[in-house]
C-alpha cells in the first residue's frame, strides 16, 4: 500500500536522521560532520627553494650529454618537502566531497559504492606494471582479463562483441557514430545517411558526439508520458536518417516501454540503433538492450560497474555492436584461439574494416581489472539482484518525496526518477539551485539539477543500490524540512550554502575574468 | 552485492512503493524481455575472488624480465606518498566537482594541474585533461580547425604511430585531411621543404614531436619557423615522454601555440596502457577554443578565494551540438596523481629524475655501440630513447625474439609501423634502469652475434 502523506517532520527528527548517516552526532553541526573549515594555500605558494626530496640518486649534469641550445632553462616548480606535500593534499582531500564522505545522489552517474577490492586488484603489481607493448605471449593475463570482460558484458547486454578500446561515454558515442558511418559507407549511402535524431532528454555528449562524426541532429520533442513518441519519430525518419540515439530508461528514469516499435521503425527506415549506456544500472541482468533491437551501445563502466569516478574520470567506455557491425569495431581488437593446451589470447590489428584506434593503448586496462573483479564478485544472478534494488530505492525515494516536490512523471520509475521545483518556485521563489545548495549545507551531494532539459527546476535522483533504507529516510526528511524552511523562511534557503567552505561563487567573474592559472 | 538491504528493509520498502515484489519494478514488454538464464559465472566470496584475479594476474609473464620498452608508455620511480595520498577514498570516489562549494579541494588540486602544465610547457592556459597523448593530438588539431577555419593537418612522420593513427580516425569522422611530412637522415623532421609545403595555406596545422618517436630532440630551426609563422598555420608541439619537460627547452621556445602530450610519465603506472592522462596547453587567444573542463579561481559571495569549473559554454552538457568538444568524464584522477608527483619532487627532483633519464639512455647506447654490429640509426642528440640499427642479416624482430628468449624485453621493433626501419629498434631506458641491467643487454647482443656466426659458419 502507498504509504500516506508523512506526519510533520520536527527539526529533532531530521537531526536525529541526519546523524545517523553522518559522523559528528554529537554537536549536530553538519559542517564539521562533512568538511573542516580554513582554506587551503596554493601548492606553489608553500615550500622553500632547495628544500628538495632525495628520491634520486646524485650524478653527472645534463650539459655533459646535450648542447646548451636544446636544454631548459628555468624550472619553476616549487620545493615542498614530503610532510608538506602530505599536508596539503590531505587538506584539498578534506575540503572534497565523496561517495566515501556522504550520500551523492547525482541522476544520470551512478554514484554506488566502490568497493576497495577492485582498487587492490588493479594494483596487482601483474597488472599496474606490465608495459602495453609486451608481446602477447607474455601479457596472456592481461588479455584473458579484457576477453573476458567484453564476452560478459556482451551476454549481459545481448551484443554480438565489445571493444573496450574507449575510455569514456561518450568517446564510445564517437566509436559507436563513427562505425555507423564506416557501414554506411560500406553500402555506398553514407552521403545520403546525414542526420542523427537525438530525444530531447538525452546527454549533451550525445548530440556533441554526432557533431564530431559532422551529422546533422534532429532533436525529437518526448511526448506527454516523457518517452520518444513513435509517431512523432515516424515523421523525423527518412532516407537521411543514420542513426537514432536512445537512452533506456531514459534520463526522466523512464522506461521506453514502445522500444520496440521505435526499433522496427527506425530499422525500416534504414537506420541504425544507438543505445547510450548510462543508466545501464536500471536493467542489468534484467533486460537487454541487444533484445530491444540496439545495433550499437556503450557503457559507462564508472557508472554501472563500480569504477570510481576519480573527482571526473578516468573513466571507461566499452563500444558494443551487433554482428553486422563487428567488422567495424576499433583496433585493437582481443581475440581468443582455443585448440592448443590453453586458450591463447592475442590482440588483433589487422582488421582492414576497422574505424581505427581511438586512443593511444589498448583500453583503460586498470579500470577493466576493477569491472571484472565486479562482476565475478557478484555474478550473473547478483548483478541482476543489484539492478533490481537500485530500482527499488530509486521508487522508495520517489514515494516519500511525493508530498514535498511535484514528481511530474509519478509512476513506477527505473533507478533514478526527477522532481520539479517549480511550484515552490513559483509560491516561494525557491529554486532547484537554492534547495541543492542547502543539501550541501546539511551533508549532502545536490542530485543532478537543470538536466534533463525539458523539465523547469529539474532535480534529477539517482539513490543507488548501495545506500541503507535509513539514508534514504534521513535525505527525504531533510529534503522535507528544506521546503518547509522555503515556505516559513526562504531567505534561510537561498542564502545556503552558509555552513560550507565558501558560499556561492562569483560565476560570472570566473568566467568574464578568468583566472585559469597561479602566476 | 554492497547492498545494505535486509529482507526486512526490502518488505517495508514495495509496501511504501505499493508494489509486491522486486520483479514487479523491472516488468519490460513481453516482445523484448530476457528468455532465458544468462550464462554468466556464479558470485565468488572475497576469499575467492582475490585468488582468481591472483591468477590472471600471474599469468603476465612479462613481469620477469628486464624491460627496455618505451615507445610511449614508460617505468618510472613512483615515491610512495603519491599513490597514498591520490588514493584516499576522498579524492578516489568523487565526481566532477559539479557543486563547488563541497569540492574546493579537488577543484583546487586541479587548478595546481593546470598551472603545472602551464609551467612545464611554458603556455599561458591548459585544461583539466584529456583522455591520453594520442587524443590530446586529435583535439588540439580540432582546436587548431575551428581557429583557422582550414581543414588539412601536417603531422611528422615522427609523432607516434598510435597518436598518428588516432589522429586519422578522428580527421575521418570530421572529413579533415591529414597529410604527412617525411624524415631527414638524422632522425627528425625534414622541415626543409616546409615553407613551399605551406604555401597555399592549406593547413590549420603542424604537429611535431620532440622527443619524436625516435627518442630524438626534434624542434624546428629559424627558417622553419619562418615559415610556420608566415603560412598562419598553428604549430602544435606533441610530448608524448613528459618527463622530458623537466631537461629540455619547452614548447613554448620554439614558438609552439598549442601543445599536447602524454604525462603517464608522472607517477601514472603503465598498467598495460591505461587509464593515463592527456594535456593540452595553449596560448591564451584559443581559451575559448580548448576542450574539456578548466577550473577557475574566483571569489564566493563574501570576496573569499574559490575555484570553480568556468567557461562551460564550450561544454557538451551547455552546447549540445555546438561544443567544442564532446568530452565529459576525463582523466581527473590521473591528473591528480600527476600533481601529486610534481609537488613532491619538486623542481630539482624533476630536473634529476630527468637528467638521469639522459644519462642512462647515453650508456645504454654506449653499451649497445660496443656490441660488434650495432649501431646507433640516428645521429640527433636523443632524451631517454635510442633506435638501435642491428648488424645486416638480422632484422630487428629477430634480435628482440631472441632476447626475450633470454628473459630481455629489448624494445620495439620500428619495422611493425616504418617498413624501411626494419633493421631498426627502439630501446629505452629511465632513472630505474641499472648498471647491471644494461650489461646484461649488451652481453645478450654478443651472444646473439655470436650464436649467429655459429649458426652461419655450421
Ligand atoms: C546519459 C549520459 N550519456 C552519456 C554520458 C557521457 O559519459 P562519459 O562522461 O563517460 O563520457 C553521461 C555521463 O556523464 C550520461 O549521463
Amino acid at each position: 500500500m502507498p504509504e500516506t502523506p508523512a506526519k510533520e517532520t520536527r527539526a529533532s527528527e531530521v537531526t536525529r536522521l541526519t546523524n545517523a548517516v553522518t559522523s559528528d552526532v554529537s554537536t549536530g553541526d553538519l559542517r564539521g560532520s562533512t568538511q573542516p573549515a580554513g582554506q587551503v594555500p596554493l601548492i606553489f605558494e608553500t615550500g622553500e627553494t632547495g628544500r628538495a626530496n632525495r628520491y634520486f640518486p646524485n650524478g653527472r649534469s645534463l650539459e655533459e650529454f646535450l648542447p646548451a641550445h636544446v636544454l631548459r632553462g628555468a624550472l619553476p616548480l616549487p620545493d615542498n618537502s614530503e610532510l608538506e606535500v602530505v599536508r596539503h593534499f590531505t587538506k584539498l582531500s578534506q575540503r572534497t566531497f565523496s561517495i566515501d564522505t556522504g550520500f551523492y545522489p547525482l541522476g544520470s552517474c551512478t554514484m554506488k559504492y566502490n568497493p576497495k577490492v577492485n582498487d587492490a586488484m588493479a594494483n596487482l603489481p601483474g597488472f599496474r606494471d606490465l608495459h602495453p607493448f609486451a608481446p602477447d605471449e607474455l601479457a596472456q593475463g592481461a588479455l584473458a582479463v579484457m576477453y573476458d570482460l567484453q564476452s560478459y558484458l556482451a551476454e549481459l547486454f545481448g551484443m554480438a562483441q565489445f571493444s573496450l578500446n574507449p575510455a569514456a561515454g561518450a568517446h564510445a558515442e564517437l566509436a559507436a557514430l563513427l562505425i555507423a558511418k564506416a557501414h554506411f559507407a560500406k553500402r555506398g549511402t553514407s552521403k545520403e545517411r546525414t542526420t542523427v535524431i537525438v530525444p530531447d532528454t538525452a546527454h549533451g555528449t550525445n548530440p556533441a558526439s554526432a557533431a564530431m562524426v559532422g551529422y546533422k541532429v534532429v532533436s525529437l520533442k518526448s511526448d506527454a508520458r516523457g518517452r520518444v513518441g513513435v509517431e512523432d519519430l515516424r515523421a523525423v525518419l527518412g532516407p537521411d536518417t543514420a542513426v537514432c540515439m536512445m537512452t533506456n530508461p531514459n534520463t526522466l528514469g523512464l522506461f521506453e516501454d514502445r522500444i520496440h516499435e521505435i526499433a522496427a521503425a527506425v530499422h525500416e527506415a534504414g537506420g541504425l540503433m544507438y543505445y547510450d549506456g548510462a543508466n545501464a544500472n536500471a536493467l542489468m541482468g534484467n533486460a537487454r538492450p541487444g533484445d530491444m533491437g540496439f545495433d550499437l551501445m556503450h557503457l559507462n563502466l564508472h557508472k554501472t560497474f563500480s569504477i570510481p569516478h576519480g573527482g571526473g574520470g578516468a573513466g571507461h567506455g566499452p563500444v558494443g555492436v551487433a554482428e553486422h557491425l563487428v567488422e567495424f569495431l576499433p583496433t585493437p581488437v582481443v581475440t581468443r584461439r582455443t585448440g592448443g593446451e590453453q586458450p591463447a589470447y592475442a590482440l588483433d590489428f589487422e582488421r582492414p574494416a576497422s574505424i581505427g584506434p581511438m586512443r593511444s593503448f589498448w583500453s583503460n586496462f586498470a579500470h577493466a581489472v576493477r569491472a571484472l573483479t565486479y562482476i565475478l564478485a557478484n555474478g550473473g544472478e547478483g548483478l541482476g539482484e543489484i539492478s533490481r534494488l537500485a530500482v527499488l530505492n530509486a521508487n522508495y525515494l520517489r514515494v516519500k518525496l511525493r508530498d514535498v516536490l511535484e514528481i511530474p512523471y509519478d509512476e513506477v520509475c527505473r533507478h533514478e526518477f526527477v522532481a520539479s521545483a517549480q511550484p515552490l518556485k513559483r509560491a516561494t521563489g525557491v529554486r532547484a539551485l537554492d534547495i541543492a545548495k542547502a543539501l550541501l549545507d546539511r551533508g549532502f551531494h545536490a542530485p543532478t539539477i537543470y538536466f534533463p532539459l525539458l523539465v523547469p527546476e529539474c532535480l534529477m535522483i539517482e539513490p543507488t543500490e548501495t545506500e541503507s533504507k535509513e539514508t534514504l529516510d534521513a535525505f527525504a526528511a531533510t529534503l522535507r524540512a528544506i521546503v518547509e524552511a522555503a515556505r516559513t523562511d526562504p531567505e534561510s534557503v537561498t542564502e545556503a550554502p552558509v555552513r560550507t567552505l565558501v558560499g556561492r561563487l562569483d560565476e560570472t567573474r570566473a568566467a568574464r575574468q578568468p583566472n585559469l592559472r597561479w602566476s | 552485492m554492497y547492498t545494505p538491504h535486509t529482507q526486512s528493509d526490502i518488505e517495508q520498502m514495495l509496501e511504501t512503493v505499493g508494489v509486491p515484489t522486486l520483479e514487479a519494478l523491472l516488468r519490460v514488454p513481453d516482445a523484448v524481455a530476457l528468455k532465458r538464464r544468462l550464462d554468466l559465472p556464479e558470485a565468488l566470496p572475497e576469499t575467492l575472488l582475490v585468488e582468481r584475479l591472483n591468477a590472471y594476474a600471474l599469468q603476465n609473464k612479462a613481469l620477469g624480465h628486464t624491460s627496455f620498452l618505451g615507445a610511449g608508455a614508460y617505468r618510472h620511480y613512483c615515491p610512495p606518498v603519491v599513490g597514498s595520498l591520490a588514493m584516499r577514498g576522498e579524492f578516489l570516489t568523487a565526481y566532477t566537482p559539479y557543486q563547488a562549494e563541497v569540492s574546493q579541494g579537488y577543484l583546487q588540486a586541479i587548478y595546481e594541474w593546470q598551472t603545472y602544465v602551464c609551467l612545464l610547457t611554458g603556455l599561458d592556459i591548459a585544461n583539466a585533461s584529456v583522455y591520453d597523448g594520442a587524443t590530446a593530438l586529435a583535439e588540439g588539431a580540432i582546436m587548431a580547425v575551428n581557429a583557422t577555419g582550414r581543414r588539412a593537418i601536417l603531422v611528422s612522420k615522427a609523432v607516434h604511430p598510435n597518436y598518428r593513427a588516432v589522429l586519422r580516425t578522428y580527421a575521418h569522422g570530421m572529413e579533415l585531411e591529414v597529410e604527412e611530412l617525411p624524415l631527414a637522415a638524422d632522425g627528425t623532421t625534414d622541415v626543409a621543404k616546409l615553407d613551399a609545403k605551406l604555401a597555399d595555406k592549406r593547413f590549420a596545422a603542424v604537429a611535431l614531436q620532440s622527443p619524436n618517436f625516435f627518442g630524438a630532440i626534434d624542434v624546428p630551426g629559424a627558417a622553419a619557423r619562418a615559415a610556420l609563422a608566415s603560412s598562419g598555420t598553428i604549430p602544435i608541439a606533441v610530448v608524448a615522454e613528459a618527463m622530458s619537460l623537466g631537461a629540455l627547452a619547452p614548447p613554448a621556445a620554439w614558438g609552439a601555440q598549442i601543445a599536447v602530450g602524454e604525462a603517464q610519465s608522472f607517477g601514472v603506472a603503465v598498467a598495460y596502457g591505461g587509464p593515463y592522462v592527456g594535456f593540452i596547453a595553449a596560448g591564451t587567444e584559443h581559451m575559448r577554443r580548448i576542450p574539456g573542463r578548466l577550473v577557475g579561481r574566483t571569489v564566493d559571495g563574501e570576496g573569499r578565494p574559490a575555484y570553480t569549473l568556468t567557461l562551460q559554454a564550450r561544454e557538451q552538457h551547455i552546447r549540445r551540438e555546438k561544443a567544442t568538444s564532446n568530452i565529459c568524464t576525463n582523466q581527473a584522477h590521473c591528473a591528480l596523481i600527476a600533481t601529486i608527483y610534481l609537488a613532491a619532487l619538486g623542481a630539482s627532483g624533476l630536473r634529476r629524475c630527468a637528467t638521469l633519464n639522459v644519462e642512462r639512455a647515453h650508456a645504454l647506447a654506449e653499451r649497445v655501440a660496443r656490441v660488434p654490429g650495432f649501431t646507433r640509426a640516428f645521429s640527433a642528440p636523443s632524451f631517454n630513447e635510442v633506435a638501435i640499427e642491428v648488424p645486416h642479416g638480422m632484422t630487428a624482430g629477430g634480435v628482440l625474439a631472441a632476447l626475450q628468449e633470454k628473459r630481455i624485453l629489448g624494445g620495439v621493433d620500428l619495422g611493425r609501423w616504418y617498413p624501411e626501419f626494419g633493421r631498426c629498434m627502439l630501446t629505452a631506458a629511465t632513472e630505474l634502469t641499472t648498471d647491471a641491467e644494461i650489461e646484461q643487454l649488451g652481453r645478450a647482443l654478443e651472444a646473439i652475434v655470436a650464436e649467429r656466426k655459429e649458426a652461419v659458419r655450421a
